[in-house]
Parts: C-alpha cells; structure tokens; sequence
C-alpha cells in the first residue's frame, strides 16, 4: 500500500515537472522575442550585435527613447496612430450596437441575409480592395487624410465586432427590453439605457478589438497617406529603416513604445475580451 | 430617445379615442417594421461604398488595359486573366501562398491547441496560470510591422539566434537565414505562426473549459487513459471549434501581406513571393493596376469558396445552438 502511494506520487510529481518544462519552453519560444526587443530598446545601436550578446548589459541607457519623444516626426505618428485609433472605436462601438440590436432583436426580412453578408465580408482580402479604394479615396479627395483612414478601417472592425455584439445582447433576457417597452422606452432608449448597461464586458471586447486592429494596421495606411505627417506607427516604423545604416535601438524603443497601449489595454480588459473573442467564433 | 413631452403625448393618445389610438398603434408598428433597416443602414451603406463598389470598380480594372497611372484606358477583355493565368511567377506566388498556408494552419492550430491544453490543466495554480496565458498571448498582439522587425533583428547573421544555435553547435557561420532562398520560407512561416498561434489558444482553451466535466469522467469510470480521452471526448467536442476557426485561419493566412512583406519583401529571389507581396508589388511597385486586379480577383475568387464553407458551418453551429 505505502509503496503504491509513493509510486502514484512520484508519478504525480514526474507529470508535473513535465508540464512545468513545457510551459516554460512554450514561455521562451513566446516571450523570449518580446524579451529581446526590449533589451534592444534598452541598449546602444553598437551594442545590439555584442558578441557574446547580453540581456542587459554596460550601455543600458534611456537613450533611444528620449530620442523618440525629441523628434517632433515620431511624436506625430503616434498623435496619428492614436487619433485614429480612438476614432475608429467609438464609432465601430456606436455602429455595431445598433446594428447588432437590430440583428438580436429584430425579426425581420432581410436579417439572415445581412447576417450572412457580415460574416462573408471578413473573407475579403485587404490587398485585394486597397487597389479599387487607392483610386475611390483619391476621387473622394480623401486621399492622405484621416477620414480616409478612419472609414476605411471601419470595414475592418465592423463585422467581426457585429458578430460579438450579437452573441453577446443574444445572452441579455428578452424580459429585460419587454419590461422597458411596457414602461413605454422607444427601441434606442431600450439599448441606451437598459441593454448597453448591461453590456459593458461586450462593449470592452469589441472596444480593444476595434483599437487594436485600427493601430495595428498597415497596408492601408501605407497606401492611403502620402506625407510623414500622415503615417501612423507601423508606417512611421517602416520609415526609420534606413537604406544602409538601421538605427536597431530606436526601432526597437519605438516598437515597445508601439505595442504599449495594446498591451496595457489587454491586461485590462482581458478577461472580457477573451470571453467576447470567443463567444463570437463560436455563434452568433 | 424619446422625450418626457413625446411620452406623455403618447400616454394620451394610447388611451385617447379609439380612432386616434389605433392610427398611432398602426403609425408605431409600421415604424418598428422599418426600424431594424435604419439601425443596420450605417453598417451596410459602409460595406457597399467601400467593398461593393470598390469591387466592381476591380472586376472594371481587370479588363482594362491599365488605370490611375495613365490617362486613357482601354477595354481588352479577358486578356490580363489570360496573361496572369500562363505566367511562371503567378504559379510560383500560389505554391508558395499554399505551402505558407497549409504549414501554418495545421502547426497554429495543434500549437495552439498544445499551449491550452497546458493552461487548462488542473496541475497549475491560478496566478502561474494566469502569468503563462499572458506572456502566450503577447506575440499576438504585436502589429505585423514589429513583428517582422523583431524577428529581421533576431535572424540577422549576426543576430541572437545564430548566437544560441552556435553554442549548441548546430552552425558555425554568421548563417543569413532571411537572404537564403532555401530558408526564408521556412523562416517566415516560423515568424508567422509565432504571431498568430495566440488567436487559436484563446479560442481553443475557451472551448476546453466549456466542455463538461462529467464527460471526461464517464471516460474515465470507462478506463479511457489520456489519449483514449483526447479522441472520444476533447477533439469531438472542439471538432466545430476547429473547423470554424481552422477556415478562418486559411482565409487570413492566404491573404498574409504585411509581414511577409517587411521580413523578405517576398525575397530572396521571389522565394517568399505570396500571393500578398505579389499583387502589391504589380499594383505599387510595377504600376501595373490591370494585371494586379486581374491576379486580385483571382485570390477574391478562391477567399470566397473558403468563405462560403465558412459561412456554412457557422450557420450550422447557430441552427445547433
């Protein structure tokens, strides 16, 4: 009997010090990049190449980012980025709650098909519409202009974000709205003041899903501005690339400082996106 | 919306004659018959300015004979498709587009479905978890762009990562791995599924915790060890997970423009030249706007099959719920 125990326990013991060795590995081959760019941000451009290389070594110094916050043309990618961003976002939250009430509900005619075309839009490749809308966005004299970005990416945000906003007012109780109506609340004081309350976990989801996708993006807003003053991050990062000589400690302090906001607005709106990123995967 | 004025208007009217209160009755659900369309118009008034439009403007553009950079245009029918269709490096742009997409499926969805696993197990404490879930996500957050830099940085020749490979003696060269036609595939695939696995675990684990405990005991009273359960209760009740988000992932990924296109520039001699970097280079870099929308159309084409498989198993998965 003692025998088995011990058995049965080192067993344990053995399952357990191979999980930890896995999830340690999986934490190197997911962090130890991030890790390294961080370092790099940190350190000299001539020291990034060091050999034998260091995490933190001699020159650790604040200097490429104060070099980023003293130029005036990488302060404004990120004004740009974040302008753009938060724009984006209240109006991809504003759209997409109303249209996924109405979708959530509504019974009428047209909803599977509209239901249909909003899941179908997400399979349109990007590169393959920033050709037509190049030559739609110049005619529309929105070419290098932040509503041209804006817009833009609203077909981006919108329909995965209708699709969480559905699933997500489909688990609010219908009693809730009945109960409003019979208090004689029209359809849009409903969502305003009962419904979206009661949201706020779907709105956070759709919210940083809209941020993110709007600060990450880069094909159109290489395509659609023209003039530094118009780039956004990921643009303005491409620009610092030399054609000979790559600044790598400023790259890399513009890349911590470009994945920041992200970053800090996953840890806090985590679990509510989590949650919202997968209930819309699953259903609407 | 409505303010205290209207409501007590309508208080009266409700409860007014009846004439007037009927007429309002009907007035009230006529307007509810149409109110869904107004609140859903933004969305698809959107969707046909910048996407229906600007797709029929494509279809226009691939029979022409080129636009934007020149004056006058001309129709010549089919004869981009023709052109594009006989052209070595088209072909060459979809196997590797296939290669780039088959690979990267299959490891982000079994990696994916690895680190879940390891997350969901009851062996780990809440804080450790929830440590480990956050530096797994993080790559998935980064945009293209950094993502591309970052790893230009760590594959250099003289980079961290010959560094570590030379001190367990795999090579001894400053080996540059991204200008290697032979390796820069690899290394790109490597750099994408790095980036996008995170999407899949998040997907997956929340699958893995909606599945019923009772399941995995009936298994076990049954003497299922781990592998007999993997196989007769997780992977058949992730099977519509799967599906759904394995379609997702071949839609993005044969679409993959951004990150290819700084780590490579689909280089080193076309070797990572995907369908992606191939349209954007014909359209802004070449000017040539007509055989780019033709090979665009082409791509559209092939996203809108996977897209209605898409489509169709999500509508399954409602009609289910």
């Amino acid at each position: 009997m003692n025998i088995m125990i011990t058995r049965t326990g080192r067993k344990r013991l053995w399952g357990k010090a191979r999980l930890y060795a896995a999830l340690l590995a999986g934490a190197v081959f997911a962090g130890g990049p991030v890790a390294w760019m961080v370092s790099s941000a940190f350190k000299s451009n001539a020291d990034i190449f060091e050999y034998p290389p260091k995490l933190v070594d001699s020159s650790f110094s604040f200097a490429a980012f104060t070099s980023v916050f003293d130029s005036t043309e990488e302060i404004r990618f990120f004004l740009n980025s974040y302008l753009v961003g938060f724009s984006v976002t209240a109006l991809t939250l504003l759209v997409a709650a109303v249209a996924a009430f109405a979708l959530s509900r509504f019974k009428f005619w047209l909803r599977e098909p509209l239901k249909v075309m909003v899941i179908g839009v997400q399979a349109i490749p990007p590169i393959t519409l920033i050709i037509p809308l190049f030559g739609v966005v110049i005619d529309l004299h929105l070419y290098n202009s932040y509503e041209g970005l804006i817009l833009t990416y609203l077909v981006f945000t919108l329909p995965y974000s209708v699709i969480m906003m559905t699933a997500y007012f489909n688990s609010i109780p219908r009693e809730l709205d009945e109960a409003a109506r019979i208090d004689g609340a029209g359809t849009m004081k409903t969502l305003w003041r009962v419904i979206l309350p009661l949201s706020r976990p779907g709105l956070f989801a759709v919210g940083f899903y809209a941020f993110m996708i709007s600060w990450n993006e880069f094909l159109f807003a290489l395509t659609l501005t023209q003039t530094d003053n118009m780039r956004t991050v990921p643009v303005g990062l491409t620009l610092l690339m030399g054609q000979y000589n790559y600044q790598w400690d400023q790259i890399m302090a513009m890349s911590v400082l470009g994945c920041l906001p992200v970053v800090i607005l996953f840890l806090i709106f985590q679990r509510h996106f989590v949650s919202g990123l997968s209930s819309g995967a699953v259903k609407m | 919306m409505t303010s205290l004025s209207t409501d007590a208007a309508r208080y009266t009217t409700t409860f007014g004659p009846g004439t007037r209160a009927t007429r309002e009755r009907q007035r009230a659900r006529a307007a509810r018959r149409v109110q869904p369309y107004l609140m859903i118009a933004p969305v698809v008034v959107l969707f046909l300015a910048l996407i229906g439009v600007p797709i029929i403007i494509l279809i226009r553009y691939s029979v022409l004979d080129n636009v934007i950079f020149v004056q006058q245009s001309h129709f010549v029918g089919l004869s981009n498709y023709t052109s594009v269709l006989t052209s070595a490096s088209f072909w060459s742009a979809v196997e590797h587009t296939l290669i780039f997409t088959v690979v990267c499926v299959v490891v982000q969805i079994t990696l994916g479905f690895a680190f879940a696993t390891m997350l969901n197990s009851k062996n780990i404490g809440r804080v450790t978890r929830a440590v480990f879930r956050v530096i797994y996500i993080l790559p998935w957050m980064f945009t293209a762009v950094i993502v591309a830099l970052l790893w230009r940085l760590l594959l250099d020749p003289n980079g961290v990562i010959n560094y570590l490979l030379g001190l367990i003696g795999v090579i001894h060269t400053e080996f540059p791995w991204l200008a290697t036609p032979g390796w820069a595939m690899a290394c790109v695939i490597l750099i994408n599924i790095w980036a996008g696995y995170p999407f899949f675990m998040i997907t997956l684990l929340a699958g893995l915790q909606s599945i019923s405990p009772e399941l995995y005991e009936a298994a076990r009273v049954d003497g299922a060890d781990y592998v007999q359960q993997l196989r007769n209760v997780t992977l058949p009740q992730l099977r519509p997970i799967i599906i759904g988000i394995g379609l997702l992932d071949v839609i993005w990924t044969t679409q993959q423009f951004t990150m290819v296109w700084i780590t490579t520039g689909g280089g080193p001699l076309g070797s990572t030249q995907v369908l992606g970097t191939y349209i954007y280079t014909m359209a802004f870099q070449s000017y040539l706007m007509s055989p780019a929308a033709a090979t665009a159309i082409l791509l559209l084409l092939g996203s809108l099959v996977v897209a209605v498989l898409y489509v169709r198993h999500q509508r399954r998965l409602e009609l289910q719920n």
